[in-house]
């Protein structure tokens, strides 16, 4: 039912100005493809935008668009809100990931007969993009650190949420258990409050308002100091169920693993309810979603399986940790600080690698010192790899868990597609 | 130290941890127990008083507005300055060291008091932030080798005559006053702009601080083979980036 994703015509509801925009967009990514660097999804947005900066408002115009922002999950969400969202009508997605404005307008101009628009947004450019696609629902799922040397305070963050969405029309669809999101939220006038957890707190200590210490007993969390607490929230994540503003539990059955996903699952039942969709309809369509973008991908590798996660920041590890198979199941850890990754490696010093203390670990990657360091501090047993597949040969039985950050899980995509 | 065990002392984590501080605390932990010591690990919340009887305290970076709340808190608590005048070791990095100085500019641009417990005061810089790599040659007093860190500010740090400059930097901005210096020290209170963190990076430091705890000049041996392989991988890195 989505969108072809190579459907040629711009719609018609573009004027010309705009349609040479978008054709000129699509030769530039016909040219980036053909040049073999990547799915030219970001470079034709890029080359649109510069010539109508209107474009991402018409391109989004007659659709009914959902924004998806956090730190962690986004990508996941996005995908499950798009699949869930497909029992209501045809569904476009930035789907690849491409989560700035040139990537979402890029992926909007393929819209074709899509009722539904499902984006991806970077944290930073939420505000933009909501202001000029009018969008009828905003899913904001947790704020926490991330490359640190980008120097953007998640607090700052929230407050230039905050500010931006203040005037929003659209439907916030919130993670009450997120000081931080509760706080950029609760300017709008319409916000559904989802209890969808948080595992990472470290961030969340300060009050976001006042600067108070944050008490947190059990599930709530308030600040004494302003009186800042926590919403009552209309949709619960409770053990494996979704809990409806009705309080009926609806069963979540996902392929894919972990805490994280559960939230998200919740957020993408709130969100989806909003356009009609009953929870049971959407939580049996996220049922078919197995990878996202590589993600969680089990592969062979010499004959072993071995299963690819993504964590790039310290509440991603923390939720990888919480998913992975009990010791002794063999561990890889690959670490890169390149420009996409942030390229200040102290970060690992706020994962608790402790926890792997037990798993027989390997570690490469360019930072693959860093994390030598970092386990020899956590008493973790480690030894140091140049490649997967030499930590495949070492290690012993048991499906590998490797857990990479962003640059080094793509090579490592890369590196176990490539036969050897 | 008073007692069987060494004290160390986390300061805020709440406030002053976004740079991986919490890597300093687990060096100083691992490199005392390596050696025999009991450690008693102490963190202190901002709505904690600061107690008076550790041996080790560390303070670390932060943005600015948390960097202002914890000013605030620490002005209005003797807890830390009692604890120098006991002798007590403080190591600062980064928004804490500002905070350890006369005065800092805080998150609305305004000049604010710090501690006064080094005779350094902050601005904030003019030129391009300081972020990346840094290398930096000690103090030959501290007795130790070339530091590596990361740095990652806009802060510019002045030193009075009553401290001396950490070290001297070859790549990177350090203090930032166009003279080369990095950070400042004085006794047993110490303040640099080196995160990294700077334990992971340079574990010396880490030893220097339990040897005056101890008040011995000399420790058992520990490993460093890992912390040196990613010293010379880091200096090697910095020195080529420039
Ligand atoms: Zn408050």
């Amino acid at each position: 039912m989505s969108a072809h994703p190579d459907s040629a015509a711009p719609s018609a509801s573009l004027n010309a100005r705009a349609k040479l925009a978008v054709t000129a967009g699509k030769a530039a990514a016909a040219v980036s493809r053909a040049a073999g660097r990547g799915s030219g999804s970001v470079i034709g947005g890029r080359v649109a935008l510069k010539l109508d900066p209107d474009l991402l408002r018409r391109v989004s115009e007659g659709l009914d668009v959902v924004l998806v922002s956090a730190t962690n999950g986004k990508t996941t969400t996005t995908r499950l809100i798009a699949e869930a969202l497909k029992a209501a009508g045809p569904v476009v997605s930035n789907a690849l990931g491409a989560n700035m404005p040139a990537g979402i307008t890029s992926a909007l101009a393929d819209s074709g007969e899509a009722r539904f628009g499902v984006i991806e947004v970077d944290e930073k450019y939420l505000n933009m993009v909501a202001r000029d696609t009018n969008p009828k629902a905003i899913a904001l799922l947790n704020l926490s650190r991330d490359q640190l040397d980008r120097s953007s305070e998640t607090r700052m963050l929230a407050e230039k949420w905050r500010e931006g969405l203040a005037g929003t029309e659209a439907v916030v669809i919130a993670n009450a258990d997120d000081p931080l999101v509760t706080w950029a939220a609760s300017s709008c006038k319409k916000v559904i409050w989802v209890a969808a957890g948080q595992a990472y707190k470290e961030d969340a200590w300060s009050c976001p308002s006042c600067g108070g210490v944050m008490q947190r007993p059990d599930e709530e969390w308030f600040c004494p100091s302003c009186g800042f607490r926590r919403p009552q929230p209309h949709w619960a994540l409770q053990g494996e169920f979704v809990v409806d503003p009705q309080g009926n539990p609806w069963p979540i059955r996902l392929q894919l693993p972990g805490r994280a996903n559960l939230s998200n699952a919740t957020s993408t039942a709130a969100v989806v309810s909003v356009f009609g969709v009953h929870p049971q309809i959407a939580l049996q369509r996220m049922e078919s979603v197995q990878a996202v973008a590589g993600r969680y991908e089990s592969v062979l590798v010499n004959g072993r399986e071995v299963r690819l996660l993504l964590a790039k920041n310290p509440a991603g590890w923390l939720e990888t940790f919480s998913l992975i198979d009990p010791a002794p199941a063999p561990v890889v850890l690959s670490v890169n600080a390149l420009s996409a990754d942030g390229t200040d490696t102290s970060w690992l010093w706020d994962v608790d690698y402790e926890r792997l203390v037990g798993h027989p670990v390997f570690v490469m990657g360019q930072r693959k010192l860093d994390l030598a360091v970092r386990l020899e501090v956590a008493g973790v047993q480690f030894q140091v790899v140049d490649s997967i597949q030499q930590a495949v040969a070492m290690a012993p039985q048991g499906r590998i868990e490797a857990i990479a950050n962003y640059t080094a899980f793509q090579q490592l995509r890369r590196d176990v597609a490539t036969p050897n | 130290m008073t007692d069987s065990a060494l004290r160390l002392i986390w300061i805020y984590p709440d406030l002053l941890s976004t740079y991986g501080d919490r890597g300093n605390v687990l060096v100083v932990e691992r490199r005392a127990r390596q050696r025999g010591l009991q450690v008693e690990r102490v963190d202190v919340r901002s709505d904690q008083p600061v107690p008076t009887s550790g041996d080790i305290y560390l303070i670390g970076g932060g943005e600015d507005r948390p960097q202002r709340l914890a000013g605030e808190r620490l002005r209005q608590d003797p807890g830390l300055g009692r604890a120098v005048e006991n002798g007590a070791i403080v190591f600062a990095v980064c928004a804490g060291y500002q905070i350890l100085g006369h005065e800092f500019i805080d998150d609305r641009g305004e000049r604010t008091a710090g501690l006064g417990l080094l005779d350094v005061w902050s601005t904030r810089g003019e030129g391009k932030r300081n972020v990346g790599d840094i290398v930096a040659e000690p103090d030959p007093r501290l007795g130790l080798p070339t530091l590596t860190g990361f740095e990652n500010h806009q802060g510019v740090t002045h030193l009075g005559q009553g401290v001396s400059p950490l070290a001297q930097v070859s790549v990177g901005g350090g203090n930032g006053t166009g003279e080369g210096t990095e950070g400042a020290w004085r006794d047993t209170v110490f303040g640099t702009y080196l995160h990294g963190p700077i334990m992971a990076r340079n574990p010396l430091v880490a030893d220097l601080l339990i040897k005056l705890a101890l008040d011995v000049s000399a420790l058992p041996p520990a490993d460093n083979t890992w912390y040196d392989a990613l010293r010379a991988e880091r200096i090697a890195a910095a020195q080529t980036t420039t």
